[in-house]
């Protein structure tokens, strides 16, 4: 009861005191002359977001940062000591492993079938419904995707009638049932399939919008010149549509990198398929090696620092045009 | 996680194409596309179906011998589930973690934005580029810091609502800033100019003009907001963490996955009480969710 009562003072509150808060400081500044007023008051409106920013993503940035540095407790330091742990714990390297099958493989698989759908659906009249069919997923958590996966891949033991799809398929061509997931062979697959499932819809989405914009008197010209359906897609299709992929990928990369909530869910990392983000938890966690963690931390920002520049680049780029 | 994408000309409701688009479509396209909307769709199907059915069924045959008759399904599952389990308290627990969650960033972010879009101030485009950098910083670099800041020698708000709306406020915030600020730049100029000249200030500029004129983006991202907050587990794992009373849906389910292991007819019902509001609001508002990913960025 004192929950729902403190959620209504929120809900209500935050967006009052704020509103309150600017009428407040425009008050003050009709004490300043016009000139002064214009200076001050675009910092008085970013105040909130900016202390937001900082308290909960530069700050602690740095401190994990600094962190990285010092021992299990971040009491003394340890100089690289948890980065030589890093690199060197065959634990935390399988996990860099597996990182980088879930970078190619998922990247691969989200924009190439994301391509493949948008370019199809183009071409139907069910356009809407098909992209809604294969949106679905990224309306859900990532905890029911697990559930329903596990679903998908039930094993019983050969001899047994088997309750997953796959293994029904499987033993029904006379082959012996397989445990996906709780495999070191084949689990990271089966996990990274669970992903694509998930994330097809966002790279579909994206390219389907990008393939809007060109234009379809071009395709057509092309058409009647003799380009035939391929040489259409390959010489005009994709290298316009370049940039869109290009935005699309760096998504999913960054998204790989970060996996986490479907290992937690599904393995919690074992059976090989243990990947950076869910390493980190766990030491944070279950080890309580807190330099350990922030190092982990540290690898896993390094890595992704470079498709934040080309992120920041491509910004920029996109407001010269404005 | 975000990427910046290229502004999006045309909506994607219009221009569904004249009759040349479709003349390439053959049997093939439609073959391959019908087996891969089957394929996004039968693991649900699957899902659903096995939450109907008796533990012994579930346990002893493929959810696809059950819809044929005769039916035997039951919903005892969601009884279990929603009572004995708990499932009940955490739903109300989601709501009350997910609304205020989605409501004080678009709150703090909006005033932000305006500034970024129509105020000038020394170190603007530095600062916003600092935004567009932080979009994609992931959560694991801030944990540490952050569970110290909420702990006992700190804030001491631990497993707390309080702490996950405020975390959640944070991580929010810079796809918040970034999706209004792109949506307010792009509000036409001569608006604010003649609202200038009439002798409105900033703040009536904002709450009168501004604000309204962006309702369209603000529902975009309320939706997104709404939908990542509900379907978050790092966040509530991390700062509720072992707070039972606290816990949400996706938290509960994931230790349910733990717990009940081979129960198939009870974790499918799980898994669907926590799927149930997020496709009731993706279905309602999927045009604004599919605008919020096209209108500028992304985030998941």
């Amino acid at each position: 009861m004192d929950d729902l009562i403190l959620a209504a003072v929120v809900v209500v509150g935050i967006p009052a005191v704020l509103v309150g808060y600017i009428l407040l400081t425009e008050q003050i500044l009709k004490v300043f002359p016009e000139r002064r007023r214009a200076r001050v008051r675009p910092w008085l409106w970013l105040l909130p977001a900016l202390a937001f920013l900082f308290v909960f993503l530069v700050y602690p940035a740095i401190g994990t940062f600094i962190d990285s540095f010092k021992d299990r407790r971040s009491g003394d330091f340890v100089g690289l000591a948890n980065y030589q742990y890093v690199f060197g714990s065959p634990d935390v390297l399988g996990a860099i492993k597996n990182n980088i099958l879930w970078l190619v493989l998922f990247t691969g698989l989200t924009v190439g079938f994301g391509l493949a759908i948008a370019i199809l659906v183009d071409r139907v009249r069910y356009e809407s419904t098909a992209k809604s069919v294969i949106f679905i997923p990224l309306a859900i958590s990532f905890v029911a995707a697990g559930v329903i996966w596990q679903t998908v891949y039930a094993f019983q033991p050969a001899g047994q009638p088997q309750t997953g799809p796959l293994n029904a398929i499987i033993t029904t061509f006379g082959a012996d049932p397989i445990s996906f997931v709780r495999n070191a062979t084949t689990g990271t697959f089966a996990l990274i399939i669970v992903g694509v499932w998930i994330w097809t819809g966002f790279a579909m989405v994206i390219l389907s919008a990008g393939l809007k914009g060109i234009s379809a008197e071009l395709l057509e010209a092309a058409r009647v010149d003799g380009a035939n359906e391929w040489h259409v897609f390959r010489h005009i299709i994709l290298p316009l549509l370049m940039p869109t992929i290009a935005v699309v990928a760096t998504t999913m990369v960054i998204t790989a990198l970060k996996a986490f909530d479907i290992v937690y869910v599904m393995t919690n990392g074992a059976f090989d398929t243990e990947v950076l983000a869910n390493r980190m938890y766990q030491e944070l966690f279950s080890f309580s090696q807190f330099g350990r963690a922030a190092a982990i931390a540290v690898v896993l920002m390094l890595a992704i620092a470079p498709l934040m520049i080309a992120n920041v680049r491509r910004f920029r780029e996109q407001e010269a045009l404005r | 996680m975000s990427a910046v994408t290229p502004p999006v000309t045309q909506p994607i409701a219009q221009r569904r194409g004249g009759l040349g688009r479709f003349r390439r479509s053959s049997w093939t396209t439609h073959l391959v596309l019908v087996a891969l909307m089957l394929l996004w769709l039968v693991p649900t199907v699957g899902l659903l179906v096995n939450s109907f059915r008796e533990r012994a069924d579930a346990n002893s045959s493929g959810w696809w011998t059950a819809i044929l008759p005769p039916y035997e399904f039951t919903l005892s599952n969601y009884e279990a589930v929603l009572g004995q389990s708990g499932l009940a308290d955490a739903f109300v627990n989601s709501l009350f973690i997910t609304i205020p969650a989605t409501i004080i960033p678009i709150a703090v972010a909006s005033f932000a934005a305006y500034a970024f879009a129509w105020m000038d101030f020394p170190f603007k485009n530095a600062l916003f580029v600092l935004v567009v950098g932080l979009l994609v910083v992931p959560l694991q670099l801030t944990l540490i810091p952050i569970l110290r800041l909420f702990g006992p020698n700190g804030l001491d708000i631990g497993g707390s609502f309080l702490a996950v709306w405020l975390a959640h406020t944070g991580y929010g915030l810079p796809f918040a800033l970034y999706l209004l600020r792109n949506y307010m730049g792009g509000l036409p100029k001569e608006v604010f100019e003649s609202a200038s000249i009439d002798g409105a200030s900033q703040a009536t500029a904002f709450f009168r003009l501004a604000l309204p004129m962006s309702v369209p983006a603000i529902a975009s991202l309320a939706i997104f907001q709404f939908l990542f907050t509900w379907n978050d587990l790092l966040v509530s794992l991390i700062y509720i963490g072992t707070n039972i009373e606290n816990q949400p849906l996706t938290l509960k389910v994931a230790n349910l996955v733990n717990s009940l292991g081979g129960n198939v007819h009870l974790l499918t019902a799980a898994a669907f009480v926590t799927m149930a509001l997020p496709l009731v609001v993706f279905f309602a508002l999927q045009r604004y969710f599919v605008r919020g990913i096209t209108g500028g960025a992304v985030k998941g």
